[in-house]
């Protein structure tokens, strides 16, 4: 699967965009705006769209949640002078990577089939989460690689 | 009759680089940044363009501390307690750490759009008129509500986005920052969101460390001027170094305490109000002629809330990925030729972010139009 997904992220660099801003009514926190946007109305189903859309939200807001464990970690960082965050891997990234993943399987299960590739917001520095629409010929590619690996 | 001649091209031979031209070094992300920093160590260190007067905050609490550990703690040691360079150690630590880690770390940079994100902006806020002025139109405003509190989002114009609350284009770095707070020439960087926590531990330990090594000075002027005749009779008496490293120190121990204790008291009165230094010095949640509407929406309405979320929170990562390769051209890394190579050829695509391999990319492949279906065979023609 892996470099099937390489090859149409290179072709998504020709394809449409389209961009999903962040919602910022509950303020600074990393949000992204759940409406459908039109212009993938006849490429997938709403209730995907939204599903997946929520689930990254609600991992956003895990790791911008101001807990125990946030508390624990900022207070062990102050003491030892902010060195630990040299050595360590902090909340935050452990569940940017969970992110990742999420989204690489969402693109091999429900986007790619469908001629999309979804972006991870990480890359576009968490300002959009971007959608990139293919043309046919990149749907067709996409499938004979498929049938390919199926064959091998 | 047709002298030209045509040969059939090999496939496999395009995918070594001609003798003639060497493939181009893959170049780090932080060689084509936009802003005005400046890196080191191969991007694992920036700073802002002006280094500020990094150097001179550097000089200053070396030399300052470098005096105390060597004129002072000795003479204190024996007549006081050994804890004393104890604690002037530690603290200097503190501050020499976090000073550093103020200075390098990236404070909230937003990268800036890629054309199609700032294309797609632009589409979305098209100038109703319709004219194609050469001056540039006026600011575009976006508005949100947060917390019951209407906030208005500037477009930036250098950046092509609309910026996030809190965010504010630093003029100095050529950035947009997030959680902007000011831009600390001492520091030679700008303090945002990512290292407001390094910058307030920095001046509260300096506060701490100047009121003790001003503390000890004094101490230590007082302990030897008892012994004799008062204290211009005991300065006479010292050596001259220790005469002029007292002086030095009290004088910038007198200078600094003052400042830089005035700073952690307004910092911590930001912190405690969830407030930047530039929403303050603007006024933004300040009810302006006695608008009792207004109030920063940001604030938890709990000091100890307030505290801990912006000291304790999350450490966000950092957004502008320094060391990740820039891809050869645009964002096509394969080669020419017709996709059947094995995955290892292609980049090591770390999960989430954009970081591309080591290997020196393929040599630049004609302009990729089409899904890399290119004319690779030539019928060839003999001339007979």
């Amino acid at each position: 699967y892996f470099h099937n997904l390489q090859e149409l992220r290179h072709s998504a660099s020709l394809a449409t965009k389209v961009f999903i801003q962040r919602d910022y009514r509950d303020g600074t926190i990393c949000k992204f705006q759940t409406k459908f946007p039109a212009e993938l109305d006849s490429r997938i189903e709403r209730s995907l769209f939204e599903e997946t859309l929520k689930t990254l939200n609600c991992y956003y807001a895990e790791a911008e949640k101001i807990g125990g464990q946030s508390y624990l970690e900022g207070c062990l960082a102050c003491a030892t002078a902010y060195i630990i965050f040299l050595c360590m891997e902090t909340r935050y990234e452990m569940i940017l990577k969970k992110i990742s993943m999420y989204i690489q399987e969402q693109n091999e299960k429900i986007y790619a089939p469908r001629g999309l590739l979804l972006t991870d917001p990480v890359e576009r520095g968490m300002r959009v989460v971007s959608f990139a629409k293919s043309q046919d010929g990149f749907l067709k590619r996409w499938h004979h690689l498929e049938r390919a690996k199926h064959d091998l | 009759m047709n002298n030209r001649e045509y040969q059939q091209i090999d496939p496999q031979a395009l995918a070594t680089p001609p003798p003639e031209h060497m493939p181009k070094r893959a170049r780090r992300r932080w060689e084509v940044f936009p802003g005005k920093n400046r890196f080191c160590c191969d991007g694992r260190v920036m700073v802002a363009r002006q280094g500020g007067v990094l150097p001179l905050t550097l000089a200053l609490i070396l030399i300052t501390s470098g005096l105390f550990f060597v004129f002072d703690c000795p003479f204190l040691v024996e007549h006081l307690t050994s804890c004393i360079p104890a604690i002037g150690g530690v603290l200097f630590v503190f501050v020499i750490i976090s000073l550093l880690q103020t200075s390098f770390t990236d404070p909230g940079i937003l990268p800036r759009a890629t054309p199609e994100e700032a294309a797609d902006i632009e589409k979305q806020i098209d100038n109703p008129t319709g004219s194609s002025s050469s001056y540039r139109p006026p600011p575009r405003t976006k508005e949100v509500v947060i917390n019951q509190q209407v906030v208005k989002l500037k477009y930036c114009f250098t950046c092509k986005i609309f910026r996030p609350p809190r965010t504010s284009h630093c003029s100095l770095c050529d950035n947009c920052v997030e959680r902007f707070d000011h831009h600390c020439p001492w520091v030679g960087n700008c303090v945002g969101k990512r290292n407001y926590r390094f910058f307030y531990t920095f001046i509260v330990s300096l506060s701490f460390l100047t009121a003790f090594i001003f503390g000890c000075v004094t101490t230590h002027l007082a302990l030897r001027s008892q012994g004799g005749n008062g204290l211009v009779f005991a300065l006479q008496a010292s050596p001259f170094s220790f005469t002029f490293s007292t002086a030095l120190e009290l004088v910038v121990c007198f200078f600094s305490v003052w400042s830089i204790l005035g700073l952690s008291g307004f910092h911590t009165y930001l912190v405690a109000a969830n407030l930047t230094t530039n929403e303050d010095i603007k006024g933004s949640w300040s009810g302006k002629s006695g608008n009792e509407d207004v109030g920063n929406p940001y604030s938890y309405n709990s000091i100890v809330k307030n505290c801990c979320s912006v000291l304790c929170g999350p450490m966000p990562p950092s957004l502008i990925d320094r060391r990740g390769f820039v891809p050869s051209d645009d964002s096509v890394q394969t080669s020419p030729v017709e996709i059947e190579l094995p995955a290892a050829k292609n980049n090591r695509n770390m999960v989430g972010r954009a970081v591309t391999s080591g290997r020196p990319p393929p040599p630049p492949p004609p302009p990729v139009v089409t899904l890399q279906q290119p004319d690779i065979s030539i019928q060839s023609h003999s001339t007979a």
